[in-house]
């Protein structure tokens, strides 16, 4: 028996805490979730800049970070530990708290019941209680920094021993501890979420939303978080494991003989490579939970400023099937040198470089969208444009790592940092602004800055290219990540001083992103006012009015009567006709 | 239609957009040109360094064709004023997915089948030939232990309960293999053209053997042994660098290897002092 959802039941709370503090609006908890991981990239921005000062000029003294990190920065000096501290946290921050929360759980929340015309997410409360299981996720990771040894310093990846042993690392302490609480709640809130993007696009779609006429956004979304449901409690298990690790005397990853502080270790029978499974078991999942909606977004970005369909639907949604199936199975390309048996490494090199043909076909789709186009290089779509360029480059350079021969030479250099920063920085960064540039019309009813918003992007996209295009370089003339130095190898000084170049192109990377911040706290309260569907798109969520009330839609639900991608369909009045435009009025051309 | 100036405006921003996206291809070529990789000095590395120069003859062909594509739609359709092409066929987009799917099947599957995955069972599959040197390395915070078996081509048993300031290894002086064992720390010593096998250990966390001259790059594991070999082609002085987060150290965890002719080599293994005399 079908419940139509009642109006009523959507009545909006009226008080200020239940209405904007402990919503359970979608919307109201995507906004909350975006806004947090803006203030998560501006941390994790900042470690990045520290990174880069330390990388630059390994030999100079700041006197005036001395009086900001007295203890990490003594003497104006960055001590190892604490560059250690803020390669974790960076990587931490930037992948769980910034891209998952941001594009993931922020646009995911606010978008996915519009688009699909339902009125919520299934479970509302669930949501709430999913952002607010992140919020002290997030203030345990922030306060980590400020306790005994520091914060985390073992890497985003917290390879035990480094991770499970205090005397191994200074951050391995209490900072260690934390991290792993810190991840777990992050784990639980991203499952809730996850359960309620699948539960949702499954269940709650408006009368006509076949699977096959869902906007491609929502796609990566059900198999993004398809992903994340089976790939992150495994984590989580690893997780608990290593706590008791830590503080049970158990040895799950450690095993005997471990010598540390002039004493051998009371552990035995563990072996440190099934943490390196079980993390990479999530590891390499959560990079498509990641990136899958970002080229969402940027397929979605597409058609209106092309005015015409995206190249391959079906095609599309087939390959996102594809490398959603076989990112599940190719973990071990992480571990290729690991002491892994080779055997095995052979089968995750061939299972990897498959992935390059779906993901080919998708950036190939990306390309041809634009044959035949009208295209109007407005800020949403010069993002969208770089996505691509981004995947293609970040995609082109894994083919050397999932390549288990060349990745012997690359494994652990900079070629890996600028791969992944290509792809899980890049693609989804870049979508993640697009979306931001494409989206706030309908969040905040006013336009973002178009002039600022381009030079935003011009500076992004060359200063990105600066950056990591030259870090594959470093890393094919062997130079090792996570240095906090170069300067005691003599095979790196015919390289090394590229870093310099390296740190002031990521300096005006990190300042570019300022332009940003200005212009969205700017256009929110001095933004031209956005009409109703400002880019002139066909998708739900412009139906909807601006900004979309509570429960999104007034008396009834809309009816749907087409795919997403209805532009320059000929004969019809204008030349973007809304999924919910009968066919009696425009033909239905696919 | 739009205004004049607005199109001209419109036409120059895709025509600066593909400017860039040229540039990213012609820098691209510029640097892959380039030789990054330090100088060979091993002989599986030949094979590594093939696998490492194919791919970037083919998918650096890739990237530059990619970008140089991207930059010309994006300059093209940015003048359009219309819609010129709208939808393709079912039959079409599935045709012209052909393309990439071939593409990558050859360039990136064909490429770990044909090339790379001989090489990797040539380096990883096969034991190393009896003639080999052994020698075990044993990593640990933030230094490369190196020991020989000495005459008898033994090594001695370890224990770590053993280890001491003098002992770093925890050599049991019990074991008669140990006694003729010799104990270096952090260089080591291997004669040229001869296949080298080290085994490798690790003492308290994990680190990575890396030999950038002789690609090699391997993981040591506590609670491991991992052996590997490889066959030194040039003598010389190279770096052992560290290659997997092992603690504030890590960047200075810095070992040599000489590699020497190999009637050198036996003068300076015989002369040095054996773990039973030193200990």
């Amino acid at each position: 028996m079908a419940i139509e959802p009642s109006v009523h039941a959507h009545e909006e709370p009226r008080s200020f805490w239940r209405r904007y503090i402990f919503s359970t609006d979608h919307k109201v908890i995507g906004i909350q979730y975006f806004l947090t991981a803006m203030g998560m990239a501006l941390v994790g921005g900042i470690l990045a800049m520290l990174i880069r000062l330390q990388l630059g000029w390994p030999e100079a003294k700041w006197p005036l970070l001395a009086k900001l990190f007295p203890r990490g920065m003594s003497g104006g000096v960055m001590n190892p530990d604490f560059y250690l501290a803020l390669i974790t946290m960076h990587g931490t921050l930037m992948i769980f708290f910034v891209i998952s929360l941001g594009l993931v759980s922020g646009f995911g929340n606010y978008l996915l019941p519009l688009q699909i015309g339902a009125r919520d997410m299934a479970f509302p409360f669930l949501n709430m209680l999913s952002y607010w299981t992140v919020v002290p996720a997030c203030a345990i990771m922030l306060a980590s920094f400020f306790v005994e040894g520091g914060a985390a310093a073992s890497g985003w990846t917290a390879y035990p021993p480094l991770s499970a042993v205090e005397q191994a690392v200074p951050g391995s302490g209490l900072g260690q501890t934390l991290w792993i609480l810190g991840m777990a709640l992050f784990i639980a809130s991203f499952t809730m979420g996850g359960l309620n993007f699948v539960t949702t696009i499954l269940n709650e779609r408006t009368r006509g939303m076949s699977m096959m006429r869902l906007p491609l956004f929502i796609w990566t979304l059900l198999i993004a978080s398809i992903l994340g449901l089976l790939a992150f409690p495994p984590l989580t298990a690893a997780a608990i494991l290593l706590l008791f690790d830590r503080h049970g005397g158990t040895s799950f990853f450690l095993p005997s003989g471990l010598y540390f502080g002039e004493r051998v270790l009371p552990h035995s029978g563990g072996s440190p490579l099934l943490w390196q499974h079980l993390f990479w078991f999530l590891g390499h999942p959560e990079v498509y939970v990641l990136i899958l909606p970002a080229l969402g977004v940027a397929l979605d970005l597409l058609p209106p400023f092309t005015r015409k369909p995206i190249f391959g639907y079906r095609l599309t949604v087939y390959s996102l099937f594809a490398i959603g199936v076989l990112s599940m199975i190719v973990w071990g390309h992480h571990m290729f040198v690991s002491g892994m048996n080779p055997y095995v490494g052979e089968f995750f090199a061939i299972g990897t470089l498959a992935i390059t043909i779906p993901s080919a076909i998708i950036g190939f789709n990306l390309i041809a969208s634009l044959w035949g186009a009208r295209l109007q290089l407005r800020t949403p779509a010069l993002f969208a444009l770089g996505s691509i360029a981004f995947f293609g480059t970040g995609g082109l350079g894994g083919i050397f790592l999932g390549n288990a021969t060349s990745d012997i030479q690359l494994h652990d250099t900079y070629f890996v940092v600028g791969h992944f920063h290509f792809m899980i920085g890049g693609v989804t960064l870049l979508a993640l602004f697009g979306g931001t540039y494409y989206w706030f019309p309908k969040m905040f009813g006013r336009m973002m800055n178009e002039r600022l918003g381009k030079i935003h992007f011009w500076l992004t996209f060359v200063a990105f290219y600066a950056v990591f295009l030259t870090q594959h370089f470093l890393g094919l003339g062997g130079m090792p990540r996570r240095y906090y130095a170069f300067s005691k190898f003599e095979f790196l000084a015919p390289i090394r001083d590229l870093n310099a170049f390296v740190s002031v192109a990521a300096f005006v990377l990190g300042v570019a992103q300022l332009i940003f911040l200005v212009n969205f706290f700017w256009s929110l309260f001095r933004g031209a006012r956005a009409e109703e569907n400002p880019w002139r798109a066909t998708t739900l969520e412009w139906v909807a009015p601006t900004p979309p009330p509570h429960g999104n839609w007034g008396e009834t639900l809309s009816e749907v009567h087409r795919w997403p991608y209805d532009y320059s369909v000929p004969g019809a009045p204008e030349d973007f006709t809304p999924q919910t435009v009968p066919p009696s009025v425009v033909e239905v051309t696919r | 239609m739009r205004e004049g100036g607005e199109q001209l405006k419109h036409t120059l921003e895709g025509f600066f957009f593909a400017f860039v996206l040229f540039t990213i291809a012609v820098v691209g070529i510029g640097l892959g040109v380039q030789r990054w990789l330090p100088p060979l000095a091993s002989e599986h590395g030949a094979g590594i360094d093939r696998m490492i120069r194919y791919l970037i003859l083919t998918v650096g062909t890739l990237f530059v064709v990619g970008h140089v594509v991207l930059g010309y739609f994006i300059w093209r359709f940015s003048r359009q004023d219309r819609v010129t092409y709208r939808l393709a066929s079912a039959r079409a987009e599935k045709l012209w997915s052909l393309i990439p799917g071939i593409v990558m099947a050859l360039v990136a599957e064909g490429g770990v089948l044909v090339i790379g995955l001989p090489i990797w069972q040539k380096y990883y599959l096969r034991p190393a030939p009896p003639d080999a040197v052994l020698v075990e390395v044993t990593a640990e915070q933030f230094a490369w232990n190196v020991r020989y078996p000495g005459r008898d081509g033994r090594l001695g048993r370890t224990d770590p309960r053993l280890i001491s300031y003098e002992n770093p290894l925890g050599i049991d002086a019990q074991d008669p293999a140990a006694r003729d064992d010799v104990v270096q720390l952090g260089v080591m010593y291997v004669p040229v053209g001869r296949p080298v096998h080290v085994r490798l250990r690790s003492k308290d966390t994990l680190h990575s053997f890396f030999l950038p001259h002789f690609r090699v790059k391997q993981d040591a594991v506590p609670g491991m042994t991992i052996d590997i070999w490889f066959t030194p082609t040039q003598t010389g002085e190279f770096e052992i660098a560290c290659a997997e987060l092992c603690g504030f150290g890590h960047f200075q965890m810095r070992g040599l290897l000489r590699v020497l002719p190999p009637e050198d080599f036996e003068r300076w293994l015989a002369a040095q002092p054996t773990f039973a005399t030193s200990f």
